[in-house]
C-alpha cells in the first residue's frame, strides 16, 4: 500500500487484484473521498469481503496498489459476527472498544447498553457493532452487509445513523440489498462475479 | 513443626506460590475464555509436562525443560494458520504420552510423571515462588492495557492492523504470559489442577455478573476461594492435593445454577427489549 494519494481522496483502488492463497477479485479500481458513501455491489462470491480486507491488511494484493490518506483511521463492520454465548462484557463495553462514546448511542439503543453481550439477540448485538464503527472517531467506515440479521425497526435505525453520520466521515458499504444502497450510497461500484 | 500442619513454616512456600498462582490462572483463564481458547491450556499443560519430565531425564532443571517444550508448542501454535481445538488436542495427548513413555526411562519416573499430570504443590521451592511472583507482577503491571487491546482485537478482528498499530506487542505479552502460566502451574500444581484453574473460574464468573472487570475480579475470588479450602482440606485430611482442588472447582461449578435465578429476578425478553430500544418501524426496505 502507498500512501500517496491526492488530497480530496481517502482512498483509492488502482487495478487492485485481491485475495487469500490466490487472487479472487479484481482488477478493481475506485476511489473514496471525504463524506462519501461509496457502495460496493455485486454477487455473491463476487469478492466484496476481500476488498474491504485488502483495505484492512487481511487479505493480499496481488497486483495494483491501494492508496490511503496518510494516519488514515478506520472501522471495520464484519460480515456475520459471532456472539459469545456466554461473556459478561456490556454492550457499553464493547461499544466504547472502538472508541466510540457509549453516551452518544443513538437513544433507542441505550436501553441495550447496560446489558451483557449474551443477553442480546443475533441482530440487536449486529446493531450494537454497526454503531460502535459509525460512531468511533475515525475517517472511514467500511462495513460489510450490515443489513444482515436486522428487522424492519432495526433497518430504520441503521438508515438514521447513515444518514446524520459526521459529514467528514466516509463509508464503504457492501451489501446486495440493491435498495439501501440506492437509498444511501453517493456512488456505486459494481463487481462481477 | 507446629500442631496444624496448615502453619507449618515448611508449607509456607508452597501456600504462597500456589496463591500467586491461582490468582494469575483464573485472570488468564477469562482470557482463554474470552478468545475461545481455553482449551490450548491443556494443550499446553501436557506439553509443559512432557518437557518437565524430559528435563529429569537428561538430569537439567525441569521448568527449563518445560519452559522450552511449552515455548516451542506457542510457537507452532502462533505460526500455523488456523490453529483450533483439534490441534489443541492433538498437543495434549502428544504431551501426555510422551510424559509417561519418558517416564519409563529413569528411576520413579513413572510416579514423577503421574505427580506432574495429577499434581501436587508440597514440593515446590524458592525459584518457584520467586517465578509466581514474577509472573503475578507483571500480569498486574499489564492487565489494564492488554485486556482492551485483546477485546478489541476478538470483536474487531482487523482493527489494529487497519489502524497500523503494532500487533506484535500485545500478541507477545499474551502468549508469553499464557506460557509461562502455564508452565509455572504445571511444575508447581500439576497438568490438570493447573488447567482446573484455567478453565473453571472464569467459566463460572462469566455467567454470575455483568461487565468485564466485574467477572474478571469474581473469576479470581473463586479461584482464590477453590485453592484456600483445597489446601486446607488436602492436608487436613492428608489427601492429594491436585485431585482435591480440581474436585473443589467441579463442585464451585455448580454455583452456575445461580444465573438461573438471576434471570427470575431481572426479567427482559426480546420482544420487551425490541419495543424498548426501537422506534416504530416504516418497513421501508423490506417493501421493495
Amino acid at each position: 500500500m502507498n500512501d500517496a494519494l491526492h488530497a480530496h481522496e481517502l482512498l483509492s483502488f488502482d487495478e487492485v487484484v485481491a485475495g487469500y492463497t490466490s487472487p479472487v477479485v479484481g482488477p478493481v479500481s475506485f476511489e473514496v473521498g471525504p463524506g462519501e458513501i461509496v457502495g460496493l455491489s455485486g454477487p455473491n462470491g463476487s469478492g466484496k469481503s476481500t476488498i474491504l480486507r485488502a483495505i484492512t491488511g487481511q487479505s493480499r494484493i496481488f497486483a495494483g496498489e491501494v492508496r490511503r490518506m496518510q494516519r488514515l483511521r478506520i472501522t471495520h463492520q464484519w460480515q456475520r459476527p459471532e456472539l459469545p454465548p456466554e461473556l459478561a462484557l456490556l454492550a457499553r463495553e464493547l461499544y466504547a472498544l472502538t472508541g466510540a462514546d457509549p453516551d452518544s448511542a443513538p437513544e433507542h439503543l441505550r436501553s441495550l447498553m447496560s446489558l451483557p453481550l449474551n443477553r442480546l439477540s443475533g441482530g440487536q448485538f449486529q446493531m450494537i457493532q454497526s454503531m460502535a464503527c459509525l460512531n468511533a472517531p475515525v475517517d472511514l467506515v467500511l462495513m460489510d452487509e450490515p443489513t444482515n440479521n436486522l428487522d424492519g425497526r432495526a433497518l430504520e435505525l441503521l438508515s438514521q445513523m447513515l444518514k446524520t453520520k459526521a459529514p467528514s466521515k466516509s463509508v464503504l458499504l457492501v451489501s446486495h440489498e440493491k435498495a439501501f444502497l440506492q437509498d444511501h450510497c453517493t456512488r456505486f461500484v459494481e463487481m462481477d462475479a | 513443626m507446629s500442631e496444624w500442619p496448615l502453619f507449618d513454616p515448611i508449607f509456607r512456600i508452597p501456600f504462597f506460590t500456589g496463591l500467586l498462582l491461582t490468582v494469575s490462572l483464573s485472570l488468564i483463564g477469562a482470557w482463554l475464555r474470552m478468545r475461545n481458547e481455553w482449551l490450548a491450556a491443556l494443550g499446553l499443560s501436557h506439553m509443559a509436562a512432557a518437557g518437565g519430565i524430559a528435563a529429569a531425564v537428561l538430569h537439567i532443571p525441569p521448568l527449563a525443560g518445560a519452559f522450552t517444550a511449552t515455548g516451542l508448542a506457542t510457537c507452532a501454535r502462533v505460526a500455523l494458520p488456523r490453529v483450533g481445538n483439534s490441534h489443541y488436542g492433538i498437543m495434549m495427548l502428544a504431551g501426555w504420552s510422551f510424559t509417561f513413555i519418558m517416564g519409563s526411562y529413569m528411576d520413579h519416573g513413572f510416579v514423577v510423571a503421574e505427580t506432574l499430570v495429577r499434581g501436587q504443590l508440597y514440593f515446590t521451592y524458592a525459584p518457584h515462588l520467586l517465578g509466581a511472583l514474577v509472573l503475578f507482577a507483571v500480569l498486574l503491571a499489564l492487565v489494564s492495557w492488554l485486556s482492551p487491546k485483546l477485546l478489541t482485537a476478538r470483536f474487531f478482528p482487523d482493527y489494529h492492523q487497519a489502524n497500523r498499530i503494532p500487533v506484535w506487542p500485545y500478541a507477545t505479552a499474551y502468549h508469553a504470559l499464557v506460557m509461562a502460566a502455564t508452565v509455572l502451574g504445571t511444575i508447581s500444581m500439576g497438568a490438570f489442577p493447573a488447567f482446573a484453574l484455567l478453565f473453571i473460574p472464569s467459566w463460572i464468573g462469566f455467567v454470575l455478573v455483568d461487565g468485564w472487570n466485574r467477572s474478571l475480579r469474581l473469576s479470581v475470588c473463586i479461584g482464590v476461594t477453590a485453592y484456600i479450602i483445597s489446601f486446607a482440606l488436602a492436608m487436613m485430611v492428608d489427601l492429594p492435593f491436585g485431585p482435591v482442588l480440581t474436585a473443589m472447582l467441579v463442585c464451585m461449578s455448580s454455583l452456575r445454577l445461580l444465573t438461573a435465578l438471576r434471570r427470575q429476578s431481572t426479567p427482559v425478553s426480546g420482544d420487551e427489549l425490541q419495543r424498548n430500544y426501537l422506534p416504530p418501524a416504516t418497513e421501508k426496505f423490506r417493501s421493495r
